[in-house]
């Protein structure tokens, strides 16, 4: 997606003063101030999260409203996913797709009511993602951003008994099911979703009430502040994609791993989404390449754009991600390969500083979800 | 024996003798953050000062180390590829990564002393 010129000033989210306070070492991202990593480091956070819990600020991604009569029937022409048949109060991981079936963005969908939706968008795509949106509204429909609304996410096991002592009930959503609620008076879109692999929450608020929210949650001796070093560590080991990288606009949801988002009902080419053509034949005839996850058999960290090659030597793809895995103690990966090379097991060769490296296709995730799936 | 010498690029070198202690700066790992793998030269390697000679890498990014002085490369320090945070805890002393038998140990007078440094890296913050 378009990257804002160097010119262009940062933007900051409600939380930046926060940030200052808490050591916060700030990067652009997406054309925002952002938090790469606080005091303990990108490491330790990472950890923090997966043994007890870390809170986020994410309020740089996009949140927006789509309500009116038909509002499924609408998402269903953009998005392959069952939009249509999610219950109320239910949220759905989708895409939105170009004519070429390729990913304009990937995002969360939440049906508040029959026909009233809260949608979550990558921050660097927001704009092109409400104008692509608005463009295709139909009359009728009310579509609105709502920069008004910070959005923070908190997560790892001690999450939902920490949520819990505040806003009692927390505990008890499903994963991917959202609530309002009353956090210390902080009234709150809750989700029980995530982008760590961790059980966990998403919290939508005001942006004026968004500190309150996070500092509260911050007294807890469970949490701690985590930066996108983490965030990235983190949703890597639990190969999920990264927007602009693992997926963009010449990848398919087939392609990409994500066959999964898109209901048996939906997988023909008259499904009525842009580019069902090239879903139904990629799902009927297989895809060029996959994403598939890579272990290096060493120590040595291939990183996006590292080639992928054959045991052979010829090149066969690059990685899209890649990075030291904390808690799969070692460097893991992810890229896209021919069929012929992604099945588990299979050799491969990773270019790092002009060597060749061992490695082999593995199951992703690295380190298993940890998914809240009811008691 | 001497006091660390500082290179532009973060490398410290210690001239004990006929042979070099190298390694990067404490600066340079609290900058770089938690280190998770190092790429050691090979042993017998001739390099002249400033060539590419190792790799430092962090859980944010990769790090080339450039040689702070010519000569052979000697030793390396195995124990810093089996507990690459070693760096992170101790860059100047059992952080160190590799040590060249110098060609000429006047080369690392040439470089800054601690004081120097120090002001260096001031000035790279500000």
């Amino acid at each position: 997606m378009a990257e804002p010129s160097p010119d262009t000033p940062l933007a900051e989210t409600p939380l930046a003063g926060l940030h200052a306070r808490l050591g916060g070492k700030m990067v652009p991202f997406a054309g925002y101030s952002m938090p790469v990593q606080y005091k303990l480091g990108i490491l330790k956070e990472h950890q923090h999260t997966r043994a007890a819990a870390g809170l986020f600020d994410v309020s740089h991604m996009g949140q927006a409203s789509l309500s009116g009569p038909g509002a499924p029937e609408f998402l269903e022409t953009l998005c392959p996913g069952d939009i249509a048949g999610l219950g109320i109060g239910r949220m759905r991981y989708t895409v939105l797709l170009n004519g070429d079936g390729g990913i304009i963005d990937d995002l969360m969908v939440l049906r508040q009511a029959d026909n009233a939706f809260h949608l979550v968008v990558n921050a660097a795509c927001k704009a092109q993602d409400f104008a692509h949106i608005e463009a295709h509204l139909p009359a009728g429909l009310t579509f609105t951003s709502r920069p008004e609304r910070a959005l923070i996410a908190l997560q790892g096991p001690k999450a939902a008994e920490t949520l819990a002592t505040l806003a009692p009930g927390v505990e008890r959503l499903d994963f991917m099911q959202g609530a309002h609620a009353s956090i210390d008076g902080v009234d709150t879109l809750v989700t029980r979703s995530g982008y760590t692999g961790e059980d966990g929450y998403e919290l939508s608020c005001a942006n004026g009430e968004v500190e309150t929210l996070a500092e509260r949650l911050l007294a807890f001796d469970a949490v701690e502040p985590i930066g996108l070093g983490a965030r990235d560590s983190l949703r890597l080991e639990a190969g999920l994609c990264l927007y602009g990288h693992d997926i963009d606009t010449t990848t398919s949801p087939i392609e990409a791993g994500l066959t999964w988002i898109i209901p048996k009902a939906r997988r023909t080419a008259d499904a009525g989404y842009p580019g069902a053509t090239r879903i139904a034949r990629e799902i009927a005839d297989g895809p060029s390449r996959r994403r598939v996850g890579i272990r290096p058999e060493g120590r040595a960290i291939a990183r996006e754009g590292a080639a992928i090659l054959s045991p052979e030597g010829e090149r066969i793809g690059a990685v899209t991600s890649g990075g030291f895995g904390p808690s799969a103690e070692g460097p893991v990966a992810m890229g896209y390969v021919p069929p012929a090379h992604a099945k588990v097991g299979t050799p491969l060769l990773l270019a790092v500083r002009g060597k060749q490296h061992p490695a082999a296709v593995v199951k992703m995730p690295f380190v298993p979800h940890r998914f809240y799936r009811g008691q | 024996m001497a006091d660390e010498r500082y290179t532009e690029d973060h490398e410290w070198v210690r001239v004990e003798g006929a042979i070099a202690v190298c390694g990067i700066s404490n600066y340079a790992q609290e900058q770089l953050g938690d280190v998770v793998f190092v790429e050691l030269p090979e042993v017998g390697r001739v390099v002249a000062a400033n060539d590419e000679i190792a790799v430092v890498e962090s859980v944010k990014a990769a790090s080339d180390i450039y040689a702070p002085i010519s000569g052979e490369v000697v030793a390396v320090n195995d124990a810093v590829e089996g507990d690459p945070e070693l760096v992170n805890r101790d860059a100047t002393g059992e952080g160190w990564l590799f040590k060249i038998k110098v060609d000429d140990a006047s080369e690392a007078e040439k470089l800054m002393d601690e004081s120097s440094y120090e002001d260096y890296v001031t000035g790279l913050d500000e």
